[in-house]
């Protein structure tokens, strides 16, 4: 299978997307907001359409939206009460004008679809290079940042009253997830992608007990999602997405049954 | 001789829209001493104190560290938070969490060693790898206290911090912070309900009511004017 270039990349980007995921993704857990990445994966849509429609890479589209988007949120949404109504509004009219993007640049269905559901055959080593740009970016921000985003991700409360300064963390955090949205977004598709961020860092959470503890596990259950999913896709020809998205769910499942088993005794 | 004062206090006050909460507090606390902060339920010390830590722009007055804000520590144990069954952090990484800076995202083995020392302080050391969503509330409370002493403050606030404690828990916690008074002259603010446990840790009161507050020396606070002042 590693005889072809595109899975050679495909592995490649995947291994890249798994470690940025399982990072970015203890973060989203523990700030609460598997709701809000959702919401950036359906705005990264609206991107990648409009990446389209003006004759971009879908990545740089998607880009573009997300990063403008999560400043915006960031700014309408601070505080939790108002976040899942105002988000919910965002991500409807995000979705309507990819839609509507999708149809003014007369492209076939199948463009839609890779770009909701992801692909394997689509990407190239120049995308490789991009998207590891991208994540050494981010991985970068997160380890200058690394010691402050951790105490207020975990323990909002006292990182203000450390008196940190916990609104501008909250947007930097927001656009490093804009661009790990995107990244992400290039194999698994925008409708998934939530999965990888979110999923194996929950799972994580029923297992490991520090932060570090649980990144590593994230990334793991990671890896295996993103590397069985494509060798099981190149293997029957389903698609990865559904791969992939099956096997952290399975994870999670098991970690919630584990987490119940012991409670119950 | 006094000791050089560290907060000051000048003509503050702080109103909701349409709420005063109090007005015209003067206020001078030195170096090492040990306040207790009393009042009725609703009557301000929380916003006090959350006014104290610059949370809250205060409508009218000023707060002042002294010499400089940047020579005052402030270790602050706050009377609500949520950390909720499944949070997942031992007590130990939450401890750490207060350890910040622009530093290696992994501890040093030195701020590893601090960290065990204020667990061992705490009596959290048996526990220390448990993760403390599953602690009861008082071993909460005891990793809150540690976390804000882990970077050794030279002010400490507790708001109604040992409230959930029972009464040989709180003993030993109080008995720590004032050891930590006495010997490296921390601070304190203590915002409570009990009394007894006023008189006999600290050395002066502020008393707020919703008619103005009152200060002085621990021994002039007494139950009965508690109750007096719920009355007016
Ligand atoms: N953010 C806010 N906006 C409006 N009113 C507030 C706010 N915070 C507190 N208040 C009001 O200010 C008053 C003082 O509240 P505070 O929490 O300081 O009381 P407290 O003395 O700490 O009470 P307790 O003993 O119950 O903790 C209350 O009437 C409260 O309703
Ligand atoms: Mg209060």
């Amino acid at each position: 299978m590693f005889s072809y270039e595109f899975m050679r990349n495909a592995f490649a980007a995947g291994t890249i997307i798994a470690i940025i995921c399982g990072i970015m993704g203890v973060f989203v857990i523990a700030r609460n907001m598997s709701f809000l990445t959702h919401t950036l994966s359906e705005i990264g849509f609206s991107g990648a359409a409009f990446g389209v429609f003006a004759g971009w890479a879908p990545l740089n589209g998607m880009l573009l939206f997300t990063v403008v988007s999560s400043v915006i949120v960031g700014q309408l949404s601070a505080r939790s009460e108002r976040r899942e109504a105002a988000t919910s509004a965002i991500s409807a009219l995000f979705i309507g004008m990819g839609i509507l993007f999708l149809s003014l640049a007369n492209k076939n269905a199948s463009y839609a679809t890779s770009i909701l559901f992801g692909s394997v055959i689509g990407i190239s080593a120049g995308d490789v290079q991009q998207m590891l740009w991208l994540s050494l970016l981010v991985l970068l921000v997160v380890f200058v940042i690394y010691r402050f985003l951790k105490f207020d991700s975990f323990d909002h409360t006292g990182a203000r009253v450390k008196g940190l300064w916990t609104n501008a963390l909250s947007v930097t955090f927001l656009v490093l997830l804009a661009l790990s949205v995107s990244v992400a977004a290039q194999i698994v598709g925008s409708l998934l992608i939530f999965i990888l961020l979110t999923l194996p860092a929950a799972t994580a959470k029923y297992f490991a007990h520090t932060v570090g503890g649980m990144m590593v596990l994230a990334i793991v259950l990671a890896l295996v999602g993103v590397w069985s999913g494509l060798t099981l896709s190149y293997v029957t020809n389903y698609p990865v997405s559904f791969f992939i998205a099956a096997i952290e769910a399975v994870f999670y499942f098991i970690a919630l049954g584990w987490q119940k088993l012991q409670t119950a005794e | 001789m006094t000791a050089a004062p560290i907060l000051k206090l000048e003509h503050l006050g702080v109103t909701f829209p349409n709420h005063p909460v109090f007005s015209d507090l003067n206020l001078t606390i030195r170096q090492g001493e040990f306040w207790s902060i009393v009042g009725k339920n609703g009557v301000g010390k929380t916003t006090l104190m959350r006014t104290v830590l610059h949370q809250l722009r205060p409508t009218h007055g000023q707060v002042a560290y002294l010499p400089n804000a940047n020579e005052v520590k402030i270790g602050y144990v706050p009377q609500f938070r949520n950390i909720d069954a499944d949070y997942p952090l031992t007590m130990r990484d939450f401890v750490g969490l207060n350890l910040t800076g622009w530093k290696w995202p992994w501890l040093s083995r030195k701020e590893r060693e601090k960290v065990q020392t204020i667990l061992t302080r705490t009596g959290l050391e048996a526990i220390a790898n448990r993760p403390i969503g599953q602690a009861s509330g008082g071993e909460k409370q005891k990793a809150y206290l540690a976390q804000a002493l882990v970077e050794a403050p030279n002010l400490l606030i507790l708001d109604e911090s040992t409230a959930s404690l029972d009464p040989v828990t709180k003993t030993e916690l109080l008995d720590l912070v004032i050891e930590l008074n006495k010997s490296l002259h921390l601070t304190v603010l203590f915002v409570t309900h009990d009394i007894p446990m006023a008189r006999k840790y600290s050395s002066q009161y502020l008393m707020l009511t919703p008619n103005g507050a009152e200060q002085g020396p621990i021994g002039g606070l007494t139950q009965e004017k508690v109750w007096e002042g719920e009355n007016v």
